[in-house]
């Protein structure tokens, strides 16, 4: 355990040392900067994007799927102070407490201002050992933040600009068109950077009570090691250890990494994806309990899970397929209908899928597939 | 019922995989408009009143408010028009997801789904408000026009929607409700009223659709729907062929229906001029006929049944003379000639067992009452594979006691 504070205190001397020594600063809900800058929790040059002293990456077991945008998720807390460990919804973060998550590609090979040619990849966004992105190498879309105020969590969407020094506040969203590239195809997309209340449309999984909260930093979702600690051990683990976490279970819950075969059975990975990019509304008190599909990861897999469940208000959602989950069939199951298309009449998540998660798609019809059983 | 249902279903996958992807047009830029409604909508303060200048406003991507409180106001359903023709992401038109709300006077057009959505609230006026596909009936278009769901104390008035490919007008999971003097034309189904207690749906014309006015219960939802007065409404000629998504609920609307019951209980039906619907005039069905096939199971909780229906008073004329689907074409042939109609009133036939006395019949508080001058009902004895149809204008001759106004609260009352 000694080693590991001094792993952590070296990582923190190293990274308080550039940028030149600029405070984060918690902006009163009513005066919100017009410039990401001015919050100092992230900063880019032109050349570099990095994080300020006492900014800390995380990454998530199953994160929610956004047209193949790496992303790079940081917390903050104020000096002093900790998150409370909870077992069942996100760590109970304290006031003060800034949330970012900085959407960005890694440029194709036929990259230009212009042609805005990205690379099609499914993967985890990753600092280099430097501890910064080489904006030679990578493109910066979009930092969306979640400020906790006395009042509760308050989101902010930032457009980064052209040069890559600053981003604006864009209360009212962006869109960016983007050409996706892989070895084998180019795809052009809109990509949408959400509005402020779009960002509530998410993190409002009490749609009842309408109040905004964390998504991401659950304790099955941090139970996983990240390379930026430099040891050993989960981020729950290091997170207690640095004082940024209290009350941390000795047990938490089982961390499902859902592409990541064998980490877990496929029912769970397939649970665990659709909770990220599901269960914000399909909860029993989110936004889309009106179509009684609840698919939270703690949900027994029955009727309300979707087996056998029939489509409600549908629209041109269900492509004539009569179940949400069709046990042995995924091409009669409306779930997978629903991935396999971007039509925003059609698609699901509503929000940030202007194509088609190939590698999502594959693990829900492969479980589905699996699964015995008639309706 | 279930042949033409099949039938209608195969054509519209058809229809369906040959229109599947909407393009999306990249590269057209937002309006300045779009920018500054969405900045309004999201900076609103409760008691803000946000104005739509007349003129015909583009957007390409979904609005919401999440603001208790708020007033949207246009100069007009046919000069304020929120235009979403090129409509890349979003759902919906507008989405809201706030109590004490207030929309009245301005157009939403041609939206991706539904045009406007109204997701969990209280006290909540809906007036003077069109929602409509430009381009007419096509299964490509969203599926609701105005669509209030699990709201309460609600006023949707004097509203127009017209080529929706669900329905025009869509109460959902909702109590305290008046639906009055809308015009719902051209959709599959004009007004749905499903899973709501304490609906009025009165003074309004639904001509030309698939169905004119629908009272549904779905399963599995948190709340299961009745007391609903369907009173004063013009339901003439709902023959517009069924251009329903497949697989949709209403996808299995027979076109030619007029005021469909499906599965729900306590449904009052009065004092409507009803005509001219090819299918019948009226159906009263359960959820097995619904066009969901007999292989799907049922949720342990769901009443499937239509009960405690009453039907008195209206005006019915025309209907029934060429019904939609093969089987009811056959058995309209079969009993009443080539130039003969079906009876007015269609019911599938299925009862709750635990709801029937010795002789198999309904106990009375439980009857589909139809006792309405001389109209006929056929009832089509699904259940035994219509071994025993019957038909006549005394049978289903009773009374229930007639439900009560819905009062709306405070502030809507």
């Amino acid at each position: 355990m000694r080693q590991v504070f001094v792993a952590i205190a070296l990582c923190m001397l190293i990274s308080a040392c550039e940028p030149a020594a600029r405070p984060v600063v918690v902006h009163s809900a009513d005066e919100i900067p017009d410039h990401l800058s001015a919050w100092g929790v992230v900063f880019a040059d032109g050349n570099h994007f990095e994080l300020n002293d006492g900014v800390v990456p995380y990454d998530l077991n199953t994160p929610l799927f956004t047209d193949y945008a790496l992303k790079l998720r940081t917390v903050w807390l104020p000096n002093d102070t900790s998150a409370e460990y909870n077992g069942s919804r996100e760590l109970d973060f304290p006031v003060g407490t800034i949330i970012s998550k900085t959407f960005h590609y890694e440029k194709a090979d036929s990259w230009s201002d212009d042609s805005f040619a990205v690379l099609k990849t499914d993967r985890e966004s990753t600092l280099n050992v430097d501890g910064y992105l080489d904006l030679d190498d990578y493109v910066l879309i979009e930092t969306r933040l979640l400020v906790r105020y006395e009042d509760g969590w308050r989101a902010f969407p930032y457009v980064w600009n052209y040069a890559q020094d600053d981003a604006s506040l864009e209360l009212a969203g962006d869109q960016r068109t983007i050409e996706l590239v892989d070895d084998n195809s180019s795809e052009s997309i809109a990509y949408i950077v959400p509005d402020a209340n779009q960002c509530a449309g998410c993190h409002t999984p009490d749609h009842s009570a309408k109040e905004m909260r964390p998504l991401g930093p659950r304790a099955w979702q941090l139970n996983r090691a990240y390379s930026w600690w430099g040891s050993a051990g989960t981020q729950l683990e290091h997170w207690a250890v640095s004082g940024m976490l209290t009350g941390h279970s000795d047990s938490p819950p089982r961390g499902v990494r859902w592409a990541l075969p064998g980490d877990a059975t496929l029912e769970q990975r397939a649970k665990a994806y659709l909770d990220a990019n599901c269960a914000h509304c399909h909860n029993p008190t989110g936004a889309a309990d009106t179509s009684a599909l609840h698919l939270n990861i703690d949900a027994p897999v029955d009727r309300r899970y979707g087996i056998c469940k029939t489509p409600v208000a549908v629209g041109r959602g269900s492509g004539d397929r009569p179940y949400d989950i069709y046990p042995g069939r995924p091409g009669d199951s409306i779930l997978v209908y629903r991935m396999q298309h971007s039509d925003p009449a059609i698609a699901m998540p509503e929000l940030g899928r202007g194509t088609v998660h190939v590698e999502g798609l594959a693990l829900i019809s492969d479980w589905i597939a699996s699964m015995n059983g008639e309706c | 019922m279930r042949n033409q249902i099949l039938v209608l279903t195969t054509f519209a996958v058809g229809a369906l995989l040959a229109a599947c992807e909407r393009q999306a047009e990249h590269d057209t830029a937002p309006s300045a408009y779009q920018k500054q409604l969405q900045t309004a909508l999201i900076t609103a303060k409760p008691g803000d009143v946000i104005t739509i200048p007349a003129g015909v406003h583009e957007f390409n991507r979904g609005l919401s408010l999440n603001v208790s409180g708020v007033t949207i106001r246009g100069e007009g359903m046919d000069k304020s028009i929120l235009s979403f023709k090129n409509q890349v992401q979003g759902a919906e038109g507008l989405l809201v997801s706030a109590s004490d709300f207030t929309i009245e006077d301005l157009a939403i057009e041609d939206t991706a789904g539904d045009g406007l959505k109204i997701n969990e609230g209280r006290n909540i006026i809906i007036r003077r408000v069109r929602a409509e596909w430009t381009n007419g009936p096509d299964e490509k278009n969203g599926a609701y026009g105005i669509y209030p769901v699990q709201t309460e104390n609600v006023l949707l008035e004097e509203c127009v929607a017209i080529a929706a490919s669900d329905a025009g007008i869509y109460v959902g999971q909702s109590r305290n409700v008046v639906v009055r003097n809308n015009r719902a034309e051209r959709n599959v189904a004009g007004i749905e009223i499903e899973n709501t207690f304490n609906a009025d749906v009165y003074g309004n014309v639904t001509n030309e659709n698939t169905g004119g006015i629908l009272v549904f219960n779905m399963p599995d939802l948190p709340q299961p729907g009745h007391s609903t007065r369907v009173f004063g409404n013009t339901v003439i000629a709902n023959n517009t062929d069924n251009f329903g998504a497949a697989g949709t609920p209403v996808a299995s609307v027979p076109a030619g229906s007029g005021i469909v019951i499906n599965s729900n209980d306590k449904v009052e039906i009065f004092d409507n001029e009803i005509a001219d619907n090819d299918t019948a005039n009226i159906i009263i069905s359960s959820y097995y006929a619904a066009g969901f096939q007999g292989t799907r199971d049922m949720a342990a909780d769901y009443d499937p049944y239509p009960e405690t229906i009453y039907i008195y008073g209206n005006r019915l004329s025309g209907g029934g003379s060429s019904p939609d689907g093969l089987d009811l074409k056959a058995l309209k042939v079969a009993m009443f000639g080539l130039t003969g109609s079906l009876p007015d009133v269609l019911w599938d036939g299925f009862v709750n067992a635990d709801k029937l006395d010795a002789d198999g019949v309904h106990l009375p508080e439980y009857a589909i009452c139809v006792d309405n001058e001389d109209a006929e009902i056929l009832n089509a004895d699904l259940p035994n594979g219509s071994d025993n149809i019957v038909v006549g204008a005394t049978q289903h001759r009773c009374q229930h006691k007639k439900l009560p106004a819905v009062v709306l609260a405070a502030p809507l009352s």
